[in-house]
Formats: structure tokens, C-alpha cells, sequence
């Protein structure tokens, strides 16, 4: 009972900032919603036994990726969004499906999904084992990733950094 | 004791809302950060199944997916700082020519 009572709050803090990130028009506030969803997300996998993926998630995500949105919005000064007119054909068939489909779709999972109750901390061993695994049975698409994350942290510099023909305009 | 189904049905309407707001949204910035919490609705998808199953392998899963999602952020942030700087804006129905 108190497993479903915490799954709960956490999880309504999770979709009202879902929805709160949905409904700000300033930038800086749907990031900040987000951080919002990202921690009580982490509190959803401590709850499943996830120890490591909830530390990752509030150091990598809500830390370190949610720190470089928002010194973009503020880098580029980033406004109010602006009111533009959505199509009519999008409003008039995209709402009722979208209702729909999600009706459906949430039937179908708490109906006919076949699948069981789970325990808190249902998750088997500590991150320890996760470690063991990351660097034995994954130890190929761990050292592939880091090689992305190179190429991806090169890449960053070589798109941010300012063409040269710009400084040459600054300076001349 | 809670059903999975409860965790699937929460990662759904997360991936829902950040569909919207990828759709609806016309801020750069925004459309970026929607496409961050749709990654957040499956890490959570991951991770309930792989509680269901008592299989580590799906934390794994979610750790790599993190780490691609985190180099996504940087290279595109620097995307859009690039536009930004060529366009001096951020709405992207005014960004819809390939060359200036």
C-alpha cells in the first residue's frame, strides 16, 4: 500500500511537470519543468531497485544536460515563444485521435498486457553487478560509445565554434 | 506491490507529452527539450520491464541510452547555437530555407 501511495506522488509530480512543460511559453521554465520530471523520475526507479540508473539520471540528466540547456536559453537570450496558427485540420482530427489512441493504448496495457505486480526494489543486485556487466558482457558497445561521446564532444566545438570569416569581420 | 502496467501507462503519458510538445511547440529550444523527455518516458519503459523480468541487462540498456542522449544534447546545442547565429532566431517556422 505505501509502495503504491509513494509510486503515486511521484508519479503525479511526474506528469505535472510534464504538462506544466507543455504549457510555459518561456523556454527557461519547460527546462526547469523538465528538471522537475527528471527527478521524480529517479525517485520511480529507486523505487523499482534501480540504485545506479537513479543516480545516473539526477547526475547526468538532471545535472549535467539540464545545466547545458539552460546556459544555451541563456546564452542566446532566448524570449517568449511566439503565437503562430496551428492548422485546422491538426486540431480537428489530431485531439479526438489523440484521446482515443491514448485511451486505447492505456486499455490495453492495464487490461490485456499480461503483465505482473512488482515488488519495491524488485530490481536483483546492487550496481556492483551492473558494473560487471558494463565492462564484461557489454564491454564492446561501452568502449563504441565512448568513442561516440568523443566524436560528439568534437563535434560541439567544431558547430559552436565562431567562423572564421566572422572574427575576420570583427577584427578588420 | 504495484502493477507494472501502472509504470508502462506513466512512461506512455510522458512519451505522449513530449510527442505534443515536439509537434506543437515552436521554440527551438522547447522542441530540444521535448525530445528529452520522450527518451525519459522509455528509460522508464526500460527499466520496468527489466524489473518484471529480473534482468540487469535493461539498466545497462538505460545507461547507453543516457549516454547517447546526453552527446545527442551536445552536438545539437551547438546545432542551435549555430542557427541561431546565421538566423538570429529561434522559431523554426522562420528557419525553413537550407540556404540563406
Amino acid at each position: 500500500m505505501l509502495h503504491l501511495i509513494i509510486f503515486s506522488v511521484f508519479g503525479v509530480i511526474c506528469v505535472a511537470g510534464a504538462v506544466n512543460l507543455l504549457v510555459q511559453r518561456h523556454p527557461i521554465n519547460s527546462a526547469l519543468s523538465l528538471v522537475v520530471v527528471m527527478g521524480a523520475l529517479a525517485a520511480e526507479f529507486l523505487l523499482l531497485g534501480a540504485e545506479f540508473v537513479a543516480a545516473v539520471q539526477v547526475i547526468v540528466y538532471a545535472g549535467a544536460v539540464m545545466v547545458l540547456f539552460v546556459f544555451v536559453i541563456m546564452l542566446l537570450n532566448a524570449g517568449e515563444e511566439e503565437h503562430t496558427q496551428g492548422s485546422r485540420v491538426a486540431r480537428l482530427i489530431g485531439i479526438p485521435g489523440m484521446l482515443v489512441g491514448s485511451l486505447l493504448m492505456a486499455w490495453v496495457l492495464l487490461e490485456h498486457s499480461g503483465t505482473q505486480s512488482v515488488a519495491a526494489g524488485a530490481l536483483p543486485g546492487p550496481p556492483k553487478m551492473i558494473g560487471w556487466l558494463l565492462f564484461h558482457d557489454y564491454l564492446l558497445p561501452f568502449e563504441v560509445t565512448s568513442v561516440l561521446v568523443l566524436i560528439a564532444i568534437m563535434g560541439a566545438v567544431v558547430l559552436a565554434a565562431r567562423p572564421e570569416s566572422v572574427q575576420r569581420k570583427k577584427e578588420g | 506491490m504495484v502493477p507494472l502496467s501502472y509504470y508502462l501507462v506513466l512512461g506512455g503519458i510522458l512519451f505522449a507529452c513530449g510527442v505534443t510538445g515536439f509537434l506543437t511547440k515552436r521554440n527551438i529550444i522547447t522542441i530540444f527539450i521535448c525530445i528529452e523527455l520522450m527518451l525519459n518516458g522509455v528509460n522508464l519503459t526500460f527499466v520496468a520491464f527489466a524489473a518484471q523480468w529480473k534482468a540487469l541487462s535493461g539498466q545497462v540498456f538505460v545507461f547507453f541510452v543516457m549516454v547517447v542522449a546526453a552527446a545527442e544534447a551536445a552536438v545539437g546545442l551547438a546545432v542551435i547555437i549555430a542557427v541561431y547565429r546565421t538566423r538570429e532566431t529561434l522559431n523554426v517556422d522562420r528557419v525553413n530555407l537550407l540556404k540563406l
